[in-house]
């Protein structure tokens, strides 16, 4: 019983990790799929998200709903922005600009966080509905990772549906397959990405609020997790939120269960199975084959 | 045939093909300045070997990137490896003559390029730009856990280097056999990856990243160019990573970071990209900003750069030497032609 108990913890953990990777790297999966824009600055978004969403709590004295709801309409209000003065004009550049650019997008992020608001920390205060433990029948867990849990299986179903149901998921799995064919049937593909890249970084802020409890917020935040965002990516496939739900699933448990037993060095092996995964699969465990 | 028909290689433009590769008079100034740094500013040859080690590592990044179009992120995999030869080789007494340890560091760091460019460069975009950035991470990671052998993250200090040919000691407070010595090593890599870019390789690496599938087209073995232009290239950043070793007597984790590899990525575009002396440009570019944006606001110094490559990302793709390119296309160009 011990042991169920305890096998049962470190894969909670590392899901509750693995769901803040996903909210946080969903956007960054379908803006990729749909342009082909690299862009490294999705996880200055989560940051600016994070952010928000931090300081509107602790300094403005929000809810925490209300927290996330503001954290997510200004990252997505800022990535539009963004997306319609300066993204835009690199979408037939060269991926050495598009690396370049959101490399530049990223500093200034980073120094834009340390002017505003200071080098230092911040810490993400949980309300107390979602501090402490909960019975789960046979283990008492932390609230705050259950929830996390639960509210991302919510949100990837909720995506997977609305790729599957709607018309304008329909018009971004076309987009996706094929753009050009999707251009010429009359998709309006400029306007699609701008809604994708608005709700995509509008995700990522809410990731960034969401995981500011155990990842930590800080300036350096946009640059030090960006490869884990890029392995979800490009581990689950472009333009795949199934692919990235259980890549970001994997990758968490894995990171937690090799941090607990090795804790020297055991992203190592998370680096080493990424690299053969993507040899054997250049597109990613979901993705579709590029022709 | 009358003497006024022009043969093919009288063509002005076969012309500067056939004589693009001489060598051009203001070539030699890099060189004299470099030298006459060293009678001018006596007091800061010690940051002066290092803007010439950047240089060296930007030139290799310039080989792959700039001329084979590979766009990797994680070009600092090479540099460490070749930081950790000379500091491991320095560190535990094995083998301190510098110059055959720099080709030590060159050879280790052509090793590993080799393996990971054979399985890499089968992909490309989003995909090898990852697999370049979890390389880099691997051997992070790597040094990291032979704490024993590597010194983990607080590194390899004071490593004891043998004179420069058996005669030229480094001395830690007066860089001068550093500066001189980092920039013969410069001089001679300059050389050969001039040679090699306007040799018919070289050639066929610019047609590669210009046109891939015409290449393919033309029979040209890409894979096989591009893993050998991708090991040359580390083989390179090895020798800088070691030079750096060397005139700091340090190497520690930072040498495989991905700030490291992000900067040496920023200096080359800063300077431009594919032409042979963006990384000098770029390299002396970057320091002057960084000192003088570290002066002028200590705390936030990378808005001012994030808003720099921003800039040249947007409007100047082509970096300093692009837009001295384009002026004088416009202006000093025009003179010449009445």
């Amino acid at each position: 019983m011990d042991f169920v108990a305890n096998f049962a913890g470190i894969l909670l953990g590392g899901l509750s990790a693995g769901t803040v990777l996903f909210i946080v790297s969903v956007g960054l999966s379908v803006t990729m799929g749909l342009m082909g824009f690299v862009n490294l600055a999705h996880g200055a978004f989560a940051m600016f998200g994070g952010y928000v969403i931090v300081l509107s709590m602790n300094r403005a004295h929000f809810g925490f709903a209300a927290a996330l709801a503001l954290g997510f309409v200004a990252t997505a209000a800022i990535s539009v922005v963004l997306e319609r003065t300066l993204y835009r004009r690199l979408y037939r550049a060269s991926e050495l600009d598009q690396v370049l650019f959101t490399i530049g997008l990223i500093f200034i992020f980073i120094a834009g966080a340390i002017i505003v608001v200071g080098p230092e920390s911040q810490t993400l205060q949980l309300p107390a509905a979602l501090r402490g433990q909960i019975n789960l029948g046979f283990l008492q867990y932390r609230t705050y990772s259950i929830f996390l849990i639960v509210i991302g299986f919510l949100i990837g179903f909720g995506i997977s549906l609305a790729f599957e149901r709607t018309r304008i998921g329909a018009q971004i799995r076309a987009t996706v397959d094929n753009r050009r064919m999707a251009e010429s049937l009359g998709i309006n593909v400029d306007r699609l990405f701008t809604i994708t890249f608005a709700f995509g970084s509008g995700m990522a802020g809410i990731g960034g609020g969401l995981g500011a409890e155990f990842l930590g917020l800080d300036p350096q935040y946009a640059l030090k997790y960006l490869v884990y965002f890029l392995i979800a990516v490009s581990v689950g496939g472009l333009g795949s939120v199934m692919g990235v739900y259980y890549a970001s699933l994997i990758l968490g448990v894995l990171d937690f269960v090799l941090k607990l037993y090795l804790p020297k060095g055991g992203t190592i092996f998370i680096y080493a199975l990424t690299i053969l995964l993507l040899l054997w699969r250049p597109q990613g465990l979901f993705g579709k084959k590029e022709t | 045939m009358s003497a006024a028909v022009p043969t093919a290689a009288d063509h002005p433009g076969a012309r500067g093909l056939v004589t693009r590769h001489r060598l051009r008079w203001w070539e030699t100034l890099p060189w004299i300045i470099g030298l006459g740094i060293y009678f001018a500013f006596p007091d800061y040859l010690g940051f002066g070997a290092e803007l010439l080690a950047m240089i060296l590592f930007a030139l290799s990044l310039d080989l792959a990137l700039g001329y084979a179009g590979i766009v990797t992120l994680g070009h600092a995999a090479f540099f460490g490896a070749g930081a950790y030869t000379v500091g491991m080789l320095a560190f535990y007494e094995i083998w301190t003559e510098p110059i055959t340890s720099l080709l030590l560091a060159a050879l280790v760091a052509a090793i590993i390029g080799f393996l990971s460019g054979l399985v890499l460069l089968r992909t490309r975009g989003l995909t090898l730009l990852m697999l370049t950035l979890c390389t880099m991470a691997l051997l992070q990671e790597a040094a990291n856990m032979a704490r024993a052998y590597t010194g983990g993250f607080d590194g390899l200090p004071d490593l004891a280097i043998a004179p420069v040919f058996g005669v030229f000691e480094f001395n830690p407070l007066y860089a001068n056999t550093q500066y001189l010595y980092s920039l013969g090593v410069l001089l001679v890599c300059f050389i050969f990856v001039r040679t090699l870019i306007y040799s018919p390789f070289g050639q066929s690496l610019t047609g590669i990243r210009e046109n891939l599938l015409r290449m393919h087209a033309i029979g040209s073995p890409v894979r096989r160019r591009l893993v050998i232009c991708y090991t040359i290239s580390a083989a390179l950043a090895g020798i800088a990573g070691g030079l750096s070793a060397q005139i700091n007597a340090f190497v520690n984790l930072s040498a495989l970071d991905l700030d490291r590899a992000a900067t040496v990525f920023i200096v080359l575009i800063l300077g431009g990209y594919g032409r042979l002396y963006g990384a000098f440009v770029g390299a002396v570019a970057y320091l002057a900003l960084e000192h003088f944006l570290a002066k002028i606001y200590p705390t936030a110094w990378q808005l001012g750069l994030g808003l720099l490559l921003v800039m040249i990302a947007l409007f100047a793709r082509n970096g300093i030497l692009g837009i001295g390119e384009a002026l004088w296309q416009r202006y000093g160009a025009r003179r010449k032609t009445p």
